[in-house]
C-alpha cells in the first residue's frame, strides 16, 4: 500500500486505485481493478447487481480490507485520518438514525468528522439547503418520505465537505422526480469541483450524470472511457435494428440466431453496418412466414454496450 | 390460511436457530436453577452459623455450648476462621461477636453472660440470674428464630443436671424445704445424672435428637444489632436487588442499539468517519453507565419518597455502588450485544443469562436463604456483588471503604467484559 504522511508533498489526484482484488471465501468480488479519478470528475462504475461495484466502494472507504493492491485518496493510504477527511460516502443503505431529526442526523455525523461550535451548524445548515430538506429540518427520518430520506442519506455523507465523494446507487427506490432532485444535487457537487464516483445499474444515470464509464463485471472492469468512447469501441459506426414479430416464439428465436441477432425483452436486435441491410432482414423474415409488428433504428447505448462486451443484460 | 401462516413463522424461526435454542433451554435452566434453590430444601434447612460467646465457664454453660455444637442445624463458632498457615485468631468477645454479626460474618450470635450458671434456668418466665443475649442481622428473619428454639432445646437435653438441680431449688423454696433424708437421696440422684452427663459428652457422636419442646427454659434476651432502626421491611434490599435485574436488561436493551446501527449501516458509515470502534464502543458503554445508574437513582428516590428508605444519609455509599454496579451492567449489555447477530437473539439470550444470574445473584430471592452451594454461585455473578455492597451501605451502615471489595470486583468485571465485546467487534471492523 502507497503511504504518505501530512507533511509530504500534496498529490493532486484524488484517487488511485491500482490492481485492487477483495476475495470473500472462495469468490472474487474485485479482480484486479485499477481507477483513476480527477477533480471534478464523475466516474459512473456501471455494472448488474454482484458486480464487485459495492464492494469497490467498501474497500475504497476502508470498510473492506483489500487482499492485494492499493488505494490512495490525494496520496494518503485509505484508513488514515487524512484519506477518511477527504472521502465521503453515501452507502446503498439508508444510514441513518431514525429517531432522530433531519438537523440531528446531520449533526450527529458532522461531530463524528470532528466538526463542532459554528462550522458544524453552517455546515448543516448548507447541507439541508443542498438536500432541499430545509422545511423539514426539524422532522424524524421515519415521517420522510422515502426520496427525502435518500437526499438525507446523501447529505449525511457530505457533511464534512468531503472532496472525494462515493455514491453508491443513491437513486434506489425514489420516484423519477426525487431521482431528478438527486442528480442536481450530484451536479452541484460536480460544479464545485468535488470528484464523485457514482455507481449504479441504470444506464440512463450513468449517461446522465458521468463524464466517463467503468463497466464492470464479475469484479473485473471490462472497458472504461467516455460514452462515446465506449460507444465507439463496440460498435464503432454500427447501429441497431429492433424489429417485434408475431408468432410462434420459437420459430422467431431460430430465425434470429439464423441472423445473428439476439432476443431482448421479446423484439429482435440486430447490429448493422448499414441502414440498407434493414430491407434485406424483413424481407428474409417475410420469406420465413414471420409477421412484422414493428420495426425500429437506434445508435447504440451504455446497455447495448454492456451486452456487446459481457453477452449479459445489465439487469441479469 | 392458518397452515401457510404457521409454516411461514416455523420456517422463519427454524431459521433464527440461537433463537430456537433458547426457546427450549430457557425454561429448562430456569426449571434447573429453582429445583437447586428450593428442591434443595426439601430434605433440610441448610446450617446456620452461630458465633458462640461463653463469658460464664460454668459446668452449665459448657454443657450448653456443647448441646448446641451437638445439633446438625447448626455450625458454631468460638472464634474467626484462620487461613491455614496463620496463627489462630482470639477467642470471639462480646464486641467482636457483636461486630461480626454486624459485618454479617453469620447471622447469629449468642453470649452466654457471666453467672449463668447460678440460675440457668428460668422456669415459668422467671428471671434469677442474667439472660443469655441472642444477637442477630433483622435482614434474616429465620435464623434468631430457629437458633432461640434449639437453644431451648439444647437446654433442655443438654442441661438435665442443671435443669434438676433448679427444679429441686424451687421445690425447696416453695414447699417449706426437704428433709436431711430427702436432701441426702436426691443429692445420690443428681450424682448419678452428673455421671451420665459426663458419659454423653465423652460421647462425641451422641445423638442430638429428643424432645424438641421449648418453654423458655432459659432465658434469652433478642436483639436485632443489624437493621434495628430499619423499617421492618427489607426495601434497601429489594431495591438493589429488583435494581439490578433490570439495570441488566436495559443495559442489554441499550447495547442492542449496537445491533441496530449493524443492520441498518449506520455503524458502517460511523466506522467511516474518524470514530473507530473502540471509541464507539466507550461512547456506549459511557451512554449505559450513566442510563442505568439515572435508573438507579430514579428507583432509591422512589424507594426513599414511597417506602421511606434513607437515602439521604447512604448517599455516598450509594453514588459509589450505583456507578461500579451501572458500570459492570453497562459493560455486560456491551458483550451481550457483540456476541449476538440480531435483536431477536439478543432479546432471547439476555433474558436467559439475566434471569439466570438475577435468580442465583440474590435479586429474586434472598441468597442468605439459599444452600451454601448457591450463595458461593451467587458470587459469580454481578447481582451478587452489588446486592452486597448496596446491603453493606443502606443494611449495615457500613463506611465507603468497606465497599473495596465489591467495588474491586465490579470495576474489574465490568473492564472484562469490556474488553472481551472489544475483542469480539472486531467482526464489524472490516469485511
Amino acid at each position: 500500500m502507497k503511504t504518505r504522511s501530512a507533511t509530504q508533498p500534496y498529490d493532486p489526484i484524488p484517487l488511485e486505485v491500482a490492481s485492487l482484488v477483495k476475495r470473500f471465501g472462495q469468490i472474487t468480488a474485485v479482480d484486479g481493478i485499477s481507477i483513476e479519478l480527477r477533480s471534478g470528475e464523475c466516474l459512473g462504475l456501471l455494472g448488474p447487481n454482484g458486480a464487485g461495484k459495492s464492494t469497490l466502494i467498501r474497500c475504497i472507504v476502508g470498510r473492506a480490507l483489500a487482499d492485494a493492491g492499493s488505494i490512495s485518496v490525494f496520496g494518503f493510504t485509505v484508513g488514515t485520518s487524512e484519506a477518511r477527511e477527504a472521502l465521503g460516502w453515501v452507502p446503498q443503505e439508508l444510514a441513518l438514525y431514525p429517531r432522530l431529526t433531519c438537523r440531528e442526523n446531520l449533526g450527529a455525523f458532522g461531530s463524528y468528522h470532528g466538526l463542532s461550535g459554528s462550522k458544524l451548524a453552517q455546515s448543516v445548515a448548507w447541507c439541508l439547503d443542498w438536500a432541499a430538506l430545509g422545511d423539514r429540518a426539524g422532522d424524524l427520518v421515519k415521517n420522510l418520505s422515502g426520496g427525502m430520506k435518500r437526499r438525507l442519506n446523501m447529505a449525511a455523507g457530505i457533511i464534512h465537505r468531503p472532496r472525494v465523494v462515493l455514491l453508491d446507487e443513491p437513486t434506489v427506490g425514489v420516484d423519477p422526480q426525487s431521482r431528478n432532485r438527486i442528480f442536481e444535487m450530484i451536479e452541484a457537487l460536480r460544479a464545485e469541483g468535488t470528484a464523485i464516483i457514482y455507481t449504479t445499474h441504470y444506464m440512463e444515470e450513468a449517461e446522465r450524470l458521468c463524464d466517463r464509464v467503468a463497466i464492470i463485471d464479475h469484479g473485473r472492469i471490462v472497458a472504461q472511457g467516455t460514452n462515446r468512447e465506449l460507444i465507439q469501441s463496440s460498435f464503432a459506426s454500427r447501429s441497431q435494428v429492433l424489429a417485434r414479430f408475431a408468432g410462434p416464439t420459437d420459430e422467431i428465436a431460430a430465425w434470429v440466431e439464423r441472423h445473428e441477432g439476439r432476443l431482448v425483452d421479446g423484439a429482435a436486435e440486430f447490429t448493422i453496418e448499414q441502414s440498407t441491410q434493414i430491407a434485406g432482414l424483413l424481407d428474409d423474415a417475410a420469406k420465413a412466414g414471420l409477421e412484422l409488428v414493428d420495426v425500429s433504428l437506434r445508435r447504440p447505448n451504455l446497455e447495448s454496450v454492456f451486452l456487446h462486451l459481457t453477452g449479459r443484460e445489465l439487469r441479469d | 390460511m392458518i397452515v401457510p401462516i404457521v409454516r411461514t413463522a416455523l420456517m422463519a424461526l427454524r431459521r433464527d436457530r440461537p433463537a430456537l435454542a433458547m426457546s427450549f433451554i430457557l425454561p429448562i435452566g430456569f426449571f434447573s436453577i429453582f429445583a437447586v434453590i428450593f428442591g434443595g430444601q426439601r430434605n433440610s434447612t441448610h446450617k446456620i452459623n452461630v458465633i458462640l460467646v461463653d463469658q460464664d465457664r460454668s459446668r452449665s454453660s459448657l454443657e450448653l455450648a456443647r448441646g448446641l455444637e451437638r445439633e446438625d442445624s447448626l455450625v458454631i463458632s468460638t472464634r474467626p476462621s484462620s487461613k491455614e498457615k496463620a496463627a489462630a485468631p482470639p477467642d470471639y468477645t462480646a464486641a467482636t461477636a457483636e461486630a461480626a454479626v454486624k459485618a454479617g460474618d453469620a447471622p447469629v450470635a449468642l453470649i452466654i453472660p457471666a453467672g449463668f450458671g447460678q440460675n440457668p434456668i428460668s422456669f415459668g418466665g422467671n428471671q434469677n440470674g442474667p439472660a443469655i443475649q441472642l444477637l442477630s442481622d433483622a435482614s434474616d428473619m429465620i435464623a434468631p428464630q430457629m437458633v432461640g428454639g434449639l437453644l431451648q432445646k439444647a437446654a433442655m437435653t443438654a442441661m438435665p443436671t442443671a435443669m434438676a438441680e433448679q427444679g429441686m431449688k424451687y421445690t425447696d423454696q416453695y414447699i417449706g424445704g426437704f428433709t436431711p433424708e430427702q436432701r441426702k437421696t436426691m443429692d445420690a440422684n443428681l450424682g448419678y445424672l452428673r455421671n451420665m452427663e459426663t458419659k454423653d459428652n465423652a460421647d462425641s457422636s451422641a445423638s442430638a435428637a429428643g424432645s424438641s419442646g421449648s418453654g423458655g427454659l432459659v432465658a434469652v434476651k433478642m436483639r436485632s444489632v443489624v437493621g434495628e432502626n430499619k423499617n421492618g421491611n427489607m426495601i434497601s434490599f429489594y431495591a438493589a436487588g429488583i435494581g439490578v435485574m433490570f439495570l441488566l436488561f436495559t443495559a442489554s436493551n441499550s447495547a442492542g442499539s449496537l445491533l441496530e446501527e449493524a443492520e441498518s449501516g449506520t455503524l458502517d458509515r460511523v466506522l467511516s468517519s474518524r470514530v473507530t470502534m473502540t471509541t464507539l464502543l466507550a461512547g456506549k458503554l459511557a451512554f449505559n453507565t450513566l442510563l442505568a445508574f439515572a435508573q438507579l437513582v430514579v428507583m432509591f428516590l422512589w424507594a426513599w419518597a414511597v417506602f421511606k428508605l434513607d437515602l439521604f444519609t447512604h448517599i455516598p455509599g450509594f453514588v459509589v455502588m450505583g456507578l461500579c454496579t451501572a458500570f459492570a451492567v453497562a459493560a455486560f449489555g456491551m458483550l451481550l450485544a457483540s456476541i449476538c447477530h440480531t435483536r431477536a437473539q439478543l432479546g432471547a439470550l439476555s433474558t436467559l443469562v439475566i434471569l439466570m444470574m438475577s435468580a442465583i445473584g440474590g435479586s429474586m430471592f434472598p441468597r442468605f436463604l439459599m444452600p451454601p452451594a448457591m450463595q458461593k454461585a451467587g458470587l459469580f455473578t454481578i447481582n451478587g456483588w452489588a446486592i452486597d455492597g448496596f446491603t453493606k451501605v443502606f443494611w449495615r451502615d457500613l463506611p465507603v471503604q468497606d465497599l473495596w471489595q465489591q467495588v474491586s470486583v465490579l470495576l474489574a468485571v465490568g473492564i472484562g467484559l469490556f474488553l472481551i465485546a472489544r475483542r469480539i467487534a472486531r467482526r464489524w471492523e472490516f469485511a
